[in-house]
């Protein structure tokens, strides 16, 4: 459908997409198919996300097809949004926070949206989004950085996730990466990380990484995934045919295997890197056999020379945006989506990798469906049938990656008392432990005051889960809400103000700013001034 | 003869008294439906402040309790080992400031009802102020310098004070929720009912800050108490450039009004941690703990009226409370004379972590009949301040969205 064909409920729409990698470009498509004006955030200065991270357009590489699957994919999808005078790409714009309006939680709604109590997509795409969103445009570190906020119609959180590294001692030192880390020098960069580099942790995303690292000239000498044969048996094993269904998937991890003969890469499974060891950086790491908890077996540790080691344990969602939102949360911690991708308030939808880790190809086509419903379309609309389809054949594996690689509760074995758990603070794993049994402590924010673990400026996003699953705070028993109810809200994913901002930028409220309610209709763009002197 | 307490509550005040009571050789047990210091304890700055109290009765309790926290931190750091967590207590001094010229009489007027009253509240030239502190404002106008206030980390405290109760052999139950009271055939309470089965007791006290009103209710009486929220900011770290307690004159109106609008004033402080914490802001909204930018574009802009070096300084994390408030501004501390064994220690307002610990001393006096280190009655739920707000307690329940 070309813009000019949308209906008239769609005509005049603002859609708001934050995130521009596979599910927010998808999405700003779709919504500007249906007729949107959109507007496009990214805190990069480039679209692409994570998954298509590359090198910025002043120095372009001939080389960016090979290194990313699906490049094409991405050009065509951002050439067409960068000519289109009805999206705005923002750059360098970081969400620094979500404000709900309506009644509080808990109260009765002030409009009821459906006359049955369903909310249908006509009904959702009626109102506009109860949320403003304030931004802060222009470089981290400039002093020049200026303040939008936003009240779209329909809010599109497409947030994506960031990788999760499990600790493990010496995994502060230099030379320790986490593969995200690894994969942005591979591909942004294009820096070799070391000579002898080590690859290890669990999921997919490990033959990637390795792919990207070996391109730069390093040597890898092995992905080892703490998995056992029998998970991955498990998780991918049972329902061979979804794996034929998902035929570019299929085809994504084959040219990763491809990859991995072409550079002989061995890859072992139920091994781990249970230390890494040196002085000023990393010289060798211990490589030991895992039980099927992840529980390394004594007695089976080996010593390898390496200067580099990549690891990741799988992703975390970034679900700072959609709880400031008010999105509820699924029991598995991520948000919580209907068919046609809306979250549990009205006008506001989710897309990719916050709604379950799928990988970029469910992002695709739940960014498309998000999109268009965003845009006052409906999910039985012909035009998002491929979409949907798509969607039900990639989704199915997020609950197989987490049945093949998920993390098993033995990793804590690889712990010692002066292993570093939260890395701002340097709260190492004993003091987690004697604080909480000088306390009996079962609060998870009691535990992160009294010991400081993850309190730093990352807020939790590397260590929180960590120190939830170390003081067995993981489910939330004693994280309340104020109201006493257990909430996935007062777990570290909750972050108010989602990114730091200074307090002149905070303070530096223009005339004429509302800081509430203002037309649901009107965009508001406002100059950030300097604070008072 | 009161011999088994049970306490509905392990915040600060909860753990205080849990303490207090153990150590007299009481039975406690503290019920708690969340986690321990889960509530409003973990959501301040740790105040344990002289200088913000007109004289009067929580004055007098104030200075009480001001005089309890330097042994009770030795004691505690003996009791439990180095193991432990220290409390961070620094008795730092407050600053209080005036930042307009029409601010600074009655700023040094209310100094001088201070003193009066017992104080160390000493006015100081505006050139001493910025060797107190060399950040600040050199524009301000006055300023009274109170070496007696301090600060303590309030989570650590409470758990301190919950782990000595536990060592004095009190039993702290997490995860429990009061569900309502048990009577004897005369209306005398004797336990309560929970979520895990009843448990007996001679006296049931309400520790639950702004949720008494709840725990109250389901008790089947009213608790005129109300939550009053506070949003605080916290910076990344920094090097140490303040050094006290400081605050502008605005706040001793903002903590004695009754206005249900928000109102914010300024708290400036740096933490053992190396952030500085940035306040405060009150306001009657129920338990809706939803960010509102508004609120903390108005503290950060206070602040820097305080401390202009703070504009280049990052914050990293906001965090929101629930002040108990009562419409007298005063703690409810004793015995419901409507339903004997039912007793209250909340209401205390942004002021629980300091006046915790002479909460405590007065419960035990009156529970034990011993002589209290201050007389009691101004704190009753039955004195004359409050008579108004507990008239027609069954027509007009809580009327709050929660």
């Amino acid at each position: 459908m070309s813009p000019g064909a949308a209906s008239a409920s769609s005509a005049g729409r603002t859609v708001l997409v934050v995130g521009a990698g596979p599910a927010g470009l998808a999405a700003a498509k779709a919504a500007r198919e249906r007729g949107a004006s959109v507007i496009l955030l990214d805190s990069a200065d480039a679209t692409g996300g994570q998954y298509w991270r590359h090198l910025p357009a002043a120095r372009p590489s001939a080389n960016e097809r090979a290194l990313h699957h699906g490049w094409s994919t991405y050009t065509a999808l951002h050439a067409e949004l960068d000519r289109d005078p009805g999206c705005e790409i923002v750059l360098g714009a970081q969400v620094w926070a979500i404000e709900q309006f309506g009644a509080a939680p808990g109260a009765t709604p002030d409009a009821a949206p459906g006359a049955d109590g369903e909310r249908t997509d006509a009904a959702a795409a009626a109102a506009p989004a109860p949320v403003a969103v304030h931004v802060l445009v222009g470089l981290p570190d400039g002093t020049a950085r200026r303040g939008r906020t936003f009240r779209p119609d329909a809010l599109v959180l497409a947030t994506g996730a960031h990788d999760r590294t499990l600790p493990f001692p010496g995994w502060d030192l230099p030379g320790v990466f986490t593969a995200g880390a690894a994969q942005a020098f591979a591909k942004g960069e294009r820096v070799a990380l070391g000579e002898r580099v080590v690859i290890a942790g669990a999921g997919p995303f490990l033959l990637p990484v390795a792919a990207s690292v070996a391109a730069t000239g390093a040597k890898v000498l092995g992905v080892y995934e703490a998995s056992r044969a029998a998970a991955l048996v498990r998780g991918w094993l049972p329902k061979p045919w979804q794996l034929v269904g998902a035929a570019k998937k299929g085809g994504e991890l084959a040219g990763y295997v491809g990859s991995h003969l072409r550079h002989r890469i061995p890859y072992v499974t139920g091994r781990a890197v249970v230390a890494a060891h040196g002085t000023d950086r990393v010289e060798a790491v211990t490589i030991a056999e895992v039980d099927a908890d992840w529980r390394s077996i004594p007695g089976t540790e080996r010593r390898v020379v390496a200067d580099a080691v990549c690891v990741s344990h799988g992703f975390t969602p970034r679900l700072e945006l959609p709880i400031a939102a008010g999105c509820e949360l699924t029991p598995e911690r991520f948000v919580r989506i209907d068919e046609g991708q809306a979250t549990s308030v009205p006008g506001v939808y989710a897309a990719g990798e916050i709604t379950g880790i799928g990988g970029v190809d469910a992002a695709l086509a739940e960014g498309e469906i998000a999109g268009h419903v965003a845009a006052g379309g409906s999910t039985r609309d012909a035009d998002l049938a491929a979409a949907i389809g798509a969607r039900r054949t990639f989704t199915g594996f997020a609950a197989r990656i987490e049945a093949a690689h998920g993390i098993r509760p033995g990793w804590t074995s690889w712990l010692e008392d002066d292993t570093i758990v939260c890395r701002c603070e340097e709260v190492p794993y004993g003091r987690l432990r004697e604080t909480r049994e000088a306390t009996c402590a079962s609060g998870l924010r009691s535990m992160k005051l009294t010991t400081r673990a993850g309190l730093g400026i990352c807020q939790g996003r590397v260590c929180g889960r960590t120190v939830e699953e170390l003081i067995g705070a993981g489910g939330a028993p004693g994280a309340l809400t104020v109201d006493g109810s257990p909430s996935t809200s007062a777990t570290t994913d909750r972050r108010p103000i989602a990114s730091p901002l200074r307090i002149g930028e905070l303070a530096g409220r223009a005339p004429g700013d509302p800081g509430g309610p203002v037309d649901p209709h009107t965009i508001t763009h406002r100059p950030s001034e300097k604070g008072h002197p | 003869m009161i011999t088994d307490v049970v306490i509905v509550g392990a915040g600060i005040v909860g753990a205080a008294c849990a303490r207090a009571l153990a150590m007299a050789g009481v039975r406690v047990t503290v019920l708690e439906r969340g986690a321990a210091a889960s509530g409003t304890s973990a959501k301040g700055e740790g105040n344990l402040l002289v200088s913000d109290k007109g004289p009067g009765a929580e004055l007098d309790l104030a200075v009480y309790a001001a005089s309890l926290w330097p042994n009770l931190v030795a004691e505690l750091a003996d009791e439990l080992g180095p193991a432990f967590p220290p409390l961070e207590y620094e008795r730092k001094g407050g600053l209080v400031v005036a930042t307009t010229d029409a601010g600074a009489a009655p700023l040094l007027a209310f100094a001088a009802t201070q003193r009066e009253a017992g104080v160390d509240a000493r006015p100081v030239s505006v050139a001493d102020a910025l060797a107190l502190e060399p950040w600040l404002n050199p524009a301000i106008t006055a300023a009274v310098h109170y070496p007696d206030d301090a600060q303590v980390q309030p989570v650590i405290a409470t758990e301190a004070l919950l782990a000595s109760a536990r060592g004095n052999g009190a039993v702290v139950r997490t995860g429990v929720t009061v569900t309502g009271a048990t009577r004897e055939a005369t209306g005398r309470i004797t336990g309560v009912t929970t979520s895990e089965g009843d448990v007996r007791a001679d006296a049931v006290l309400i520790a639950a800050g702004p949720w008494s009103g709840e725990v109250a209710g389901a008790m089947g009486v009213h608790l005129p108490v109300k939550p009053r929220r506070g949003m605080v900011l916290v910076t990344t770290r920094m090097p140490h450039r303040v050094f006290h307690k400081v605050y502008d004159g605005d706040y001793f109106g903002a903590t004695q009004s009754s206005d249900a609008a928000l109102q914010t004033s300024s708290v400036v402080e740096s933490t053992a941690a190396g952030t500085v914490l940035l306040g405060s802001s009150r306001e009657q909204v129920g338990f809706d703990e939803r960010l509102r930018v508004d609120v903390i574009r108005e503290v950060a802009g206070k602040a820097l009226r305080l401390f202009p070096f703070l504009a280049e300084a990052s914050v990293m994390r906001t965090y929101g409370g629930f002040r108990p408030f009562m419409p007298d501004h005063l703690p409810v501390i004793g015995e419901d004379h409507r339903a004997p064994g039912l007793w209250h220690a909340s209401g205390h307002e942004g002021a629980g972590i300091g006046l915790s610990l002479a909460t405590a001393d007065l419960i035990v006096a009156a529970m034990l009949g011993t002589t209290p280190p201050l007389d009691p009655a101004p704190f009753g739920l039955d004195r004359a301040s409050l008579a108004p707000h507990l008239v027609g307690e069954t027509a007009e329940p809580e009327g709050e969205a929660a």
